[in-house]
């Protein structure tokens, strides 16, 4: 059975082409100056570069996490990355038309419909491409409901004060490593606003790719939902092929004030590195939402890529009755590591959290859960329920589950569950003997195994799921 | 505090130590001298904050502690004929102890006795299977071994009643330490029961009990190793066991833990070889502001293994526990069936848990699982009772009572499975 499986996990990565265009691109290295240069070529007022200079201030004190992920590699000489590279453009653009055709084309070949909108018809589209934000769709159609969709740098223009109250509300500035260097660092990303009351009439969709070669991408998204206010946003990430790794540390903040709703989806499908693990993005991610009286905040995560994946996309319920949840499928195969998770950090009363975790490992790769729940003395009667589950492929993988319980009022209550298993025989054997070759059948056990995550996919983005986990995968999703 | 234990090394003269054992307790010092005790920020000390100990100074405890007969019966249980060794402040009591002549050469006695006769198998075994790496203390217990229990069962032969190791801590002077040392050694194909208690005659004494327990367990042996804590409630217990098995062996474990300011015990078992049956229970009941922890590890290095390991705790007032489970499967371990369940039990508003049940599997054909559940009693089953005229706080007892019993009834020995169920309701307020 093994030779099907391995075809399902073992594709070759279809998005690995590089776009020859122009980029305007700042030295290698990292210090003032570059931190200077990239807040002056985006017009920053004076406070966002103090308070990227801050920022890069404590990040020089912080060191690098090695001791407790799961994750090994060679330390990043920070001093070797390009923190900026912008396609070179003329002037601003006013609409699609102006954009680069061979960006389109490279969209194109992605199946990002920025231009064949009637595609993913409904969707509006932010496009990262390195750093720079290359056009907005249907921005106007989201103004006419008050709703702000932009690129950060745009939203830093446009609406100063906004950005100014949330920026680092969530995740500040100091919370991490690599948070820290996003802080001083980041180039650009998306901003929403969804005002009091209203619900976004269509999912929000942002696709990220990294395209210059030594280059990192520092993108930071800040998504607020104003009271009773809902949103959907969806994220997807390709990365050409190359034999460098590049690092990719992002940070996304989202606000989830009273009675307001946010969704957020993620396919990452970064390049992973070829099969002896040379190559590949390492992904450093910080994500984190807080939500207020009766808000909700989803997390839910395909992570198919990427040579490392550290990410734990967190949910702080401070309001009384608010609900967190995160749903993810996370695939290793070759010489793949993952690190992932979540933190539910239960502040106020009645407060509820869902985890499932869902981990196919194959090849050598070392796929592991690593979780926080957190009840504090305050939030009485709060709830988990958390269930991660670890399928193996081959017995040169691994799957690890780290689940940290902490518990601070008697009268919350949680439940933890997990088990390890694989393919079984006998499954196998009973949809063989219903007629189904062997390749259907386990596409559709593996399937049956996601399914609980897919099912929270909004359905816009199914499609695009589809296409990234993989040709194998494709027929055995939805 | 490490450069104190250094020089106290330093100092000590030991002219009739044997050979073997001098290297091993160098390697330790050494190590010891190199990483100190662990740091909060070491992952697998985050929730014992060690530096009340590790910051604080501990005088050795001095031999001669008189203790009587009577101090030492409230801690005696089970039949007079059952083999009984006492030790005061880590040092074995002849006097006190009653060790029967045993069956097949199986013996059991001080191992300060057993290093100086130079027994053979004691210098095979002797801190050659926890190492020093596992901690600071590890290492620390290993440089200073001196005396402890030796129990050796050779093959084929079972021993009927089970042997008793009765730790004493005198109390007779604030902040000492005391640091015994055992090795029990079942043989292929024996059969033997060991029951570990640590308890104190001073109970509002503030002194330190650092412990280091090997046992090796022979191919087709069966062994039930029973450990109870009952420290005083201002001590600091520090304890490591460390099991290896060999092909076919059964090894169940029950920790009961319920004294100590800080009390920590890492149960460490590898299994060896292939077709082992591994039983771990454990129960916690804290309560005031304590802290225990207990972090077990179960090594699946071979095939067709089975392990299965149950823990429980009970935490009241303000007090902490800690939880932590590891199961290792290595890419060998095919067919392993390993199951892991951890309960907790919040009493009260201020009680806190943290547990971390972890599983790293290397291997594809197995079956894994873990479970982890925090709650407070279950209000319909309270008011079941009550509608049957029991009243509030006699219905919470008998439910936390049945919560922590169930695990208790793992207990294979009779005898002791009464005892620690008397322990327990006696804690927990519940009558006979």
């Amino acid at each position: 059975m093994s030779s099907p499986v391995e075809t399902l996990v073992n594709n070759e990565y279809k998005y690995g082409f590089v776009t020859d265009i122009d980029a305007d691109a700042a030295p290698r290295g990292l210090n003032d100056e570059t931190i200077r240069l990239i807040s002056a070529k985006k017009g920053e007022p004076d406070w966002l570069l103090d308070w990227r200079l801050r920022a890069f201030r404590g990040w020089q004190k912080m060191s690098e996490p090695h001791s407790w992920p799961n994750i090994h590699y060679d330390p990043i000489d920070y001093q070797d990355i390009i923190y900026y590279s912008a396609p070179r453009t003329a002037k601003p653009l006013g609409s699609l038309d102006e954009v680069d055709p061979k960006l389109l084309e490279t969209y194109t070949k992605l199946g990002i419909p920025l231009s064949e909108q009637k595609v993913l018809a409904g969707v509006a589209v932010d496009a990262i491409f390195d750093s720079v934000s290359v056009g907005t769709s249907y921005k106007a159609r989201l103004l006419e409901e008050g709703i702000i969709f932009c690129s950060f740098g745009e939203a830093v223009r446009e609406h100063p004060d906004l950005v100014r109250t949330y920026l680092g509300s969530v995740v500040p500035a100091s919370d991490n490593f690599f948070a820290a260097l996003n802080a001083a660092v980041f180039s650009d990303g998306s901003f929403v606003y969804v005002p009091k009351g209203v619900k976004c009439p269509m999912e929000l969709s942002t696709y990220f790719r990294i395209n210059a070669e030594g280059t990192g991408q520092f993108e930071r998204t800040l998504i607020i939902a104003d009271e009773g206010a809902s949103v959907s946003y969806l994220e997807g990430c390709t990365a050409p092929r190359r034999d460098t790794n590049q690092l990719h540390a992002a940070v996304v903040e989202l606000v989830a004030l009273d009675r307001a709703s946010i969704k957020y989806s993620t396919v990452q499908n970064w390049y992973a590195g070829d099969e002896n693990g040379v190559g590949g993005i390492y992904n450093f991610v910080t994500k984190r939402g807080t939500a207020q009286t009766g808000a909700k905040i989803s997390w839910t995560q395909v992570e198919t890529g990427s040579a490392i994946t550290w990410k734990y996309p967190s949910v702080i319920l401070q309001g009384d009755d608010s609900v967190g949840e995160f749903y993810s499928v996370a695939v290793v195969n070759g010489r793949q590591q993952a690190d992932t998770g979540t933190k539910m950090i239960h502040m106020g009363r009645n407060t509820r959290s869902t985890i499932v975790s869902k981990g196919i490992s194959a090849g050598r790769g070392q796929n592991s859960y690593r979780g926080q729940v957190k009840v504090l003395p305050r939030a009485e009667g709060a709830r988990n329920y958390t269930q991660c589950d670890s399928m193996l492929i081959g017995n040169r993988c691994g799957a690890h589950t780290f689940p940290y319980i902490d518990v601070q009022n008697p009268s919350a209550s949680l439940e933890h569950e997990a088990s390890t298993s694989k393919i079984g025989e006998d499954q196998l054997f009973y949809c063989k003997q219903r007629g189904l070759n062997t390749e259907n059948a386990i596409s559709m056990i593996v399937n049956g195994f996601c399914k609980e995550v897919f099912k929270e996919l909004p359905m816009e983005f199914a499609v695009e799921a589809q296409k990234l986990l993989g040709i194998s995968l494709e027929g055995s999703v939805g | 505090m490490t450069a104190t234990w250094v020089r106290r090394f330093d100092a000590t003269a030991t002219p009739d130590e044997p050979e073997w054992l001098r290297p091993v307790r160098r390697a330790a010092i050494d190590r010891f001298a190199g990483t100190g005790f662990p740091a909060p920020r070491d992952e697998e000390w985050r929730f014992t904050p060690v530096a009340a100990i590790t910051q604080a100074e501990f005088e050795p405890a001095r031999p001669g502690s008189r203790v009587s007969r009577d101090a030492i019966a409230p801690f005696v249980f089970g039949h007079a004929e059952w083999p009984l060794l006492v030790f005061i402040d880590g040092r074995f009591d002849a006097s006190l102890s009653m060790v029967p002549a045993l069956p097949g050469g199986a013996r059991a006695g001080s191992l300060a006795e057993a290093i100086t006769a130079g027994d053979a198998t004691l210098a095979r075994h002797l801190g050659h299977h926890a190492p020093v790496e596992s901690s600071g203390f590890t290492a620390l217990n290993t440089a200073f071994i001196q005396d402890g229990a030796f129990v050796h069962v050779p093959a084929g032969v079972e021993l009927a009643m089970p042997v008793h190791l009765v730790f004493v801590s005198s109390g007779e002077t604030e902040g000492t330490v005391a640091q015994p040392r055992n090795l029990i050694v079942i043989e292929a194909a024996a059969r033997a029961s060991v029951v570990e208690s640590y308890v104190t005659l001073a109970p509002g004494r503030r002194y330190f009990t650092n412990a280091v327990t090997e046992v090796v367990s022979g191919e087709g042996a069966w062994t039930e190793h029973t450990r109870i804590q009952r420290e005083s409630d201002s001590a600091y217990h520090i304890g490591l066991t460390h099991v290896e098995q060999a092909a076919g062996s059964h090894y169940r474990s029950f920790t009961l833990a319920m004294g100590g300011a800080i009390a920590r015990h890492n149960l460490h078992v590898r299994l060896n070889a292939p077709r082992i049956e591994t039983l771990l229970y454990g129960l916690y009941l804290t309560r005031g502001d304590q802290l225990v922890d207990n972090h077990t590890a179960i090594h699946h290095d071979h095939p067709d293994c089975n392990s299965w390991e149950v823990y429980k705790g009970v935490m009241a007032g303000e007090s902490r526990a800690v939880f932590n489970g590891k199961v290792l499967v290595r890419p060998e371990a095919q067919k392993t069936d390993a199951k892991q369940t951890n309960r907790n039990l919040l009493l009260s508003d201020g009680a806190r848990v943290h547990t971390k049940p972890q599983l790293e599997i290397f291997a594809d054909d197995v079956k894994c699982t873990h479970g982890a559940t925090v709650g407070r009693l279950d209000d319909v089953a309270l008011f079941y009772l009550r509608s049957r005229g029991i009243d509030a706080a006699t219905a919470r007892v008998l439910l936390t009572y049945a919560f922590a019993a169930e695990v208790v009834e793992e207990v294979a020995l009779e005898p002791v499975r009464l005892e620690l169920e008397r322990l327990v309701r006696e804690r927990l307020g519940a009558g006979d």
